[in-house]
């Protein structure tokens, strides 16, 4: 019997659990590349992964210098004052040349290429959050059940 | 490599469908290629969106990233989505006669 050939994906759900700048990109990345693919894209914000689209905190995400051994420094010299932020701004002159857009801008993106953005209630209560401290692409606050749900039929993507 | 009949040409394809031969390109192929893509007919907004892809491939040897050309050519992340729904980056330079671009932005 002849071999059939594997389905394309056509849906993906992203789930972004770190708040650190090589925590977020990833994720960004992977659901703006599915849009361009014309493949649906749904991306779930939970635990850290929250302050990706906090209005007052996913302008200041920062590289971790600390317990990240791909920086290939030596901890005594990550926790040097000002090291996050250099390595943060390092890495942001990067991926400007590679026309990967800042966090706000990445995530209008994706917003308007179709993703869809979620935040996760259990983190948003745990939190103290409310809808308001969210940046306006966020859908909805919802729970595991509801994204479950949203994603069926997706593959689901955990970074 | 496949050759296949479009437009009343004779046309070569590379494995992603694409068009080998930039000189065979002219507007009825564009025409046609995007009929195939589910585009009835190219607006002045498809065409904006073409003939910059065109530009910058002659220019940079590779299509734009969605960031550059919606920041140069004026037509918004929304609006590319809505000219060339499914995948615009890989449709319009489909349509444009030119390879899949190679970017992930």
């Amino acid at each position: 019997m002849p071999e059939k050939a594997p389905e394309p994906i056509q849906k993906v759900s992203i789930i972004v659990s770190h708040g650190s700048l090589e925590g977020v990109y990833p994720g960004l990345i992977m659901a703006n590349g599915a849009r361009m693919e014309g493949i649906e894209a749904t991306m779930f914000f939970t635990f850290f992964g929250l302050d990706a689209i906090i209005n007052k905190r996913m302008d200041n995400l920062k590289v971790a210098t600390v317990g990240n051994p791909g920086m290939h420094m030596p901890t005594m010299i990550g926790m040097l004052p000002g090291m996050s932020a250099f390595a943060t701004k390092m890495m942001q002159k990067e991926m400007e040349k590679l026309d990967i857009p800042p966090v706000r801008e990445f995530i209008e993106m994706v917003h308007d290429a179709g993703g869809k953005l979620y935040a996760c209630k259990a983190s948003v209560d745990m939190f103290h959050l409310t809808k308001e401290d969210f940046c306006p692409q966020v859908e909805d606050i919802i729970s595991v059940g509801k994204f479950y749900e949203i994603s069926a039929g997706a593959e689901i993507i955990f970074t | 490599m496949a050759t296949r009949q479009i437009a009343g040409k004779t046309i070569e394809l590379d494995a992603d469908g694409h068009l080998t031969n930039r000189a065979e390109w002219d507007t009825s192929l564009a025409a046609a290629l995007a009929k195939e893509e589910g585009i009835e007919q190219l607006s002045d907004r498809h065409w904006v969106v073409i003939t910059y892809m065109q530009k910058q491939f002659q220019e940079k040897g590779d299509a734009p990233s969605i960031r550059k050309l919606t920041k140069e050519s004026g037509v918004s992340t929304k609006e590319l989505y809505e000219l060339f729904p499914k995948g615009p980056a890989k449709k319009a330079a489909k349509i444009a006669g030119l390879p899949k671009p190679k970017g992930c932005i």
